[in-house]
């Protein structure tokens, strides 16, 4: 891979909050105009790492470094990350009162255009008649706020979006419509970084990690990282982790990985998916063969 | 006063005061009418007092909405008094919606005070807003009285800063069976500005329904309270309330920010939309 097609790198990303590691060495690279899927389980650290990037508050790193285009976001601004071409779609989208719908798409646009607002409504299967002139507040559903947030980000046009669990929730899109979404976001050059617990969405991926209790261990071809997530990956006993945490929170630069997840096997052949069901579906127990 | 258009169905009387103007407006029983009722006031030199004494009253199934505005752009000292007496009659519906300018000096005070009964069936609607040039002083004071089966909603929203000050006390008393009643606030205060907002309903009847709800966000040193007042005194009635104070929600000042705005548009975005700006 050359250098220029990079436009996100993660350097050994570190975070902890309320003395508890949660991102532990993170890297990860995202390929210009790739889909790049992030799988991970329920606390494995999607959702930090997609708050990380965007430089959220109270997500500062410990250390590590985020780096857009070549140019280091480590210690930027929310809003100084965004005019770099970045940007989130929010899990869990806030609510504006008195913001309609109009107003709130066109935040983000550098020409705020009518046009382009409605053309982000129907990429999201809103009929811009009966919403542009609604408020972003509680009177929408959940799902109904969850398709404007990724309306919002369409419309925007940046150079990277972070769509985080964007099929989550009652009225949420459908898969097919965040691939459709996506695909037009891709048309458009936007690289996408889509964050989700659900398998199926590496349909959509021309590339995918793993991430497991903040790091990732695997990388790759979308249809094999799904497969060691789908087969190899199950939540990790958290008093497993106990020491290594309180290691970390002393000293994150010098812990190393005794607990689980078990660092990333060195090959792919030793950790090789299996479809047997009644298989141990553990990183930290790797498939075996029934004797 | 400079002007009175007259429409069939609204009975206007305008006495002039030694320093402002009573008015007498009834509107007759089932009219209806297209337009809102436009009613303006100001004060152009930069000091003085303008008293103004109202009396609406709105005959029985009628629906009248009017529109008011205030300007006082040059204003170093005046002093804007507004004492109303409000009926909405029987299966009456009347929406009041009052807008204020004011200039930057932030030497103007601002006494609106109202007391409003609103008879059975009948539906009572003031949104007061004041968020364009400096408050200066604001005693926001409306009570309202909601027979059997009425509808209230009081709604003041203002934005402060310098060293304005704002106090709203907002009274709904639920007197009738199934009354219903809606005590909102929406206040920004920041640099030295200070807010002291009173939500009052009280359920005095079975079935009436209240809610109190006041949202004020604070920046700066300025300085804000809320005091939520419910009080029952029938079993069967239910008054509930809430009331928010604090900084602008760091969720929505990030995703504003995420959409490239900086941190002082974006609590502009959210503060001017919360005022229903």
């Amino acid at each position: 891979m050359k250098n220029h097609e990079i436009m996100l790198e993660v350097k050994d990303l570190q975070l902890a909050r309320d003395k508890r590691a949660i991102l532990r060495g993170l890297n990860l690279t995202v390929q210009r105009g790739s889909v790049h899927v992030v799988l991970g389980l329920n606390g494995s650290g999607k959702s930090t790492l997609a708050y990380t990037l965007m430089g959220c508050g109270g997500y500062t790193p410990d250390a590590g470094a985020i780096t857009l285009d070549g140019v280091d976001l480590t210690k930027m601004s929310i809003t100084e990350r965004a005019q770099q071409g970045l940007t989130l779609a929010w899990q869990e989208p806030a609510r504006f009162e008195g913001l309609t719908v109009a107003r709130y798409l066109s935040l983000g646009m550098k020409a705020p255009d009518m046009t382009r607002v409605r053309q982000a409504l129907e990429a999201v299967a809103l009929n811009p008649a009966t919403y542009l002139s609604r408020y972003v507040d509680e009177s929408l559903s959940g799902g109904e706020r969850k398709r404007i947030e990724l309306a919002a980000v369409y419309a925007m046009q940046p150079k990277l979006a972070i769509l985080d669990e964007p099929d989550s929730g009652i009225d949420a899109l459908s898969l097919d419509d965040i691939a459709a979404l996506i695909h037009r976001m891709a048309e458009e050059g936007t690289t996408v970084l889509l964050i989700s617990h659900r398998d199926e969405v590496v349909a959509m991926a021309d590339a995918a990690s793993l991430i497991c209790e903040g790091r990732i261990v695997d990388s790759g071809d979308p249809a094999w990282v799904c497969d060691r997530y789908t087969h190899c990956c199950e939540p990790c006993d958290r008093r497993e982790l106990v020491e290594e945490e309180v290691a970390y929170v002393t000293n994150p630069r010098r812990v190393t990985v005794p607990g689980c997840p078990r660092p990333r096997t060195t090959s792919r052949q030793s950790c090789a998916p299996t479809k047997n069901p009644a298989a141990t579906r553990s990183f930290s127990s790797p498939a075996k063969s029934p004797a | 006063m400079l002007g009175l258009n007259r429409l069939p169905g609204i009975s206007a009387e305008a006495e002039a005061l030694p320093d402002g103007v009573h008015i007498r407006l009834q509107i007759a029983p089932g009219a209806r009418f297209e337009n809102p009722i436009h009613l303006c006031f100001g004060v152009v030199p930069a000091e003085g007092v303008q008293r103004i004494l109202t009396d609406f009253d709105i005959g029985a199934g009628a629906e009248v909405e009017f529109m008011a505005h205030c300007t006082f752009p040059n204003a170093t000292k005046v002093q804007h008094i507004m004492e109303g007496q409000i009926h909405v009659g029987p299966g009456a519906t009347m929406r009041y919606k009052e807008t204020h300018y004011h200039g930057e000096s932030g030497g103007v005070e601002v006494l609106p005070k109202a007391q409003v009964t609103v008879d059975e069936d009948g539906k009572y609607f003031t949104e007061f807003n004041l968020s364009r040039g400096r408050v200066g002083r604001m005693v926001f004071d409306y009570g309202v009285d909601v027979a059997a089966r009425g509808l209230a909603e009081l709604t003041a929203k203002a934005l402060g800063y310098g060293d304005d000050e704002i106090i709203v006390r907002e009274t709904i008393r639920l007197n009738g069976e199934y009354a219903r009643g809606l005590a909102k606030s929406r206040i920004a205060v920041r640099d030295h500005a200070h807010s002291d907002v009173y939500g009052t309903t009280e359920g005095h009847a079975p079935f009436a329904r209240g809610h109190v709800d006041c949202i004020e966000i604070v920046r700066g040193r300025a300085i804000a309270t809320a005091v939520p007042i419910v009080k029952v005194t029938d079993d069967r009635a239910m008054v509930t309330h809430e009331a928010a104070i604090g900084a602008v929600g760091k969720k929505e000042l990030e995703t504003l920010m995420a959409r490239g705005l900086d941190e002082e548009t974006a609590v502009d975005v959210i503060v001017r939309g919360m005022l229903g700006e």
